[in-house]
């Protein structure tokens, strides 16, 4: 690990009224996984999107490699497995990844779509409209979608969520790729177990106050609930 | 500038294509205003009432932004299944672009449905839109700009909105009206076979228009989707 790929410098976001993040102050270091845990509505969600630069801080800021995130400013660097799958129901899984490399402006990307097609176990169905797909597809789909243009930082938010078995191994080994490729991954999540058999480093959220940060121990790994109800 | 252009064309093709493959907005508009314009005819009789050839432009303006309207609404709605608006701002895509490539495609369709409705339109209401073909297009596709781009913006901001449907007319009319009046006035002129005379100044005013909403759009959606 090395210097700081992400820092959030006292960062607070209201909804309203309504505090969804609080003085929360974290440093991601580059090339490693690090897990955000916490409980529904804690605020995970919130702190990734303002690290992708989908939503402004009210207070504080976010630092992308050292300068403040923002639309397009960093969108090269980062890759985002959200809660909404970000495809198009109407277009093919190949024509959505398509759409995704010219955005992105990926050189030779028909190449690039087929091999991410064949390592997603897409292969078959690239010519399928997406509204066809099951939900473990379709969140195949995105990971694909996600890392088409490499980026050193990736944001995952519940990524486990509705995935088969078949999904799930095939994204851990994805995730492990991205550590051994020295990515930073930030992997948000309430499924304790799964995201602590993989993550390097810790961040626990509770109501939108950051109440833990440090390194994953084998004793976390052995009892994840002791290691969070210790914590919460 | 190319890449710009690229981005343009990508958001633009990749709307066109959705919406060709399921046509939720294209039959419903195209529907709208084939009724629109069978049933004044029949309501002004303007075979016998050749005076009603003076109200047509107005009659033919009425049924566009009204179809216009209903294509409007898909335009950054289509972009809300699955969280796709998040994906355009997570990506480097800029918001001039993604503005223009949205105008483009609504603007293509919208043109679609008036080339369509043009021959019905003639054979119901006697009036000969050949003559003139040349500046009449030139009126429709300066005034079908005019309207998707500030219709663009505004279903921009509603696309968020629960009322987005209510909203959107309630925004748009109101902003299009110097552009409608231009459209009224110049296609009245041009389908009863007037020369276009002092009818010019419209004719400037639309492209007035059309060239300072397509400036601000461009320069606006990026903040109007971060607020």
């Amino acid at each position: 690990m090395s210097a700081s790929a992400i820092s959030l410098r006292g960062i607070w976001k209201f909804f309203g009224e309504y505090p969804a993040v609080r003085d929360a102050s974290l440093d991601i270091p580059a090339g490693g996984i690090v897990a955000l845990l916490g409980r529904n509505g804690a605020g995970k969600t919130t702190i990734l999107r303002m690290i992708a630069g989908l939503l402004r801080p009210s207070r504080g800021e976010v630092l992308i490699d050292g300068s403040p995130a923002g639309p397009q400013r960093h969108a090269a660097s980062i890759g985002m497995v959200g809660h909404g799958q970000w495809l198009y129901d109407d277009l093919t899984a190949r024509e959505n990844l398509h759409f995704f490399a010219r955005l992105y402006d990926l050189s030779s990307s028909s190449e690039k779509i087929d091999q991410w097609l064949e390592q997603v176990g897409l292969w078959t169905f690239r010519d399928a409209r997406v509204h066809q797909f099951s939900r473990g597809m379709r969140q195949r789909l995105t990971v694909a979608r996600a890392l088409l243009h490499a980026p050193p930082i990736l944001l995952l938010d519940e990524p486990w969520t509705s995935l088969d078995d078949r999904a799930m191994d095939l994204l851990s080994v994805l995730l492990l790729r991205a550590r051994s490729e020295n990515r930073t991954v930030v992997v948000s999540s309430h499924q304790l177990r799964e995201t602590l058999q993989i993550a390097g480093h810790l961040a626990v959220i509770d109501r939108g106050r950051l109440i833990f940060d440090g390194p994953n121990r084998d004793e976390f790994r052995d009892a994840p609930h002791d290691f969070y109800q210790r914590i919460t | 500038m190319t890449r710009f252009l690229r981005q343009t064309w990508t958001i633009a093709a990749k709307d066109l294509r959705t919406e060709l493959r399921n046509k939720e907005a294209l039959s419903a508009a195209l529907s709208f205003t084939l009724v629109v314009i069978l049933l004044f005819s029949f309501a002004f009789d303007p075979v016998s009432n050749v005076e009603v050839r003076d109200l047509s432009g107005g009659l033919l303006w009425i049924a566009y932004i009204f179809a216009g309207i209903l294509l409007l609404n898909r335009s950054f709605a289509r972009e809300s299944a699955n969280d796709c608006l998040d994906a355009l701002v997570a990506s480097p895509l800029s918001g001039g672009a993604l503005f223009l490539g949205k105008a483009i495609s609504s603007c293509l369709l919208l043109l679609v449905l008036e080339m369509a409705s043009l021959p019905l339109f003639g054979v119901f209401y006697s009036v000969n839109w050949t003559q003139n073909f040349g500046t009449l297009l030139l009126v429709l596709v300066l005034g079908s700009w005019g309207f998707t781009v500030i219709g663009t913006l505004f279903s921009a901001v509603t696309a968020n909105n629960r009322l987005r449907e209510l909203m959107l007319p309630l925004l748009v009319f109101p902003m299009t009206l110097p552009a409608l009046i231009a459209c009224v006035q110049l296609t009245t002129v041009i389908l009863t076979g007037d020369p276009l005379g002092d009818s010019v100044a419209w004719l400037k005013l639309l492209f007035g228009f059309d060239v300072i909403f397509t400036l601000l759009g461009a320069v606006l959606l990026e903040s109007v989707l971060l607020a």
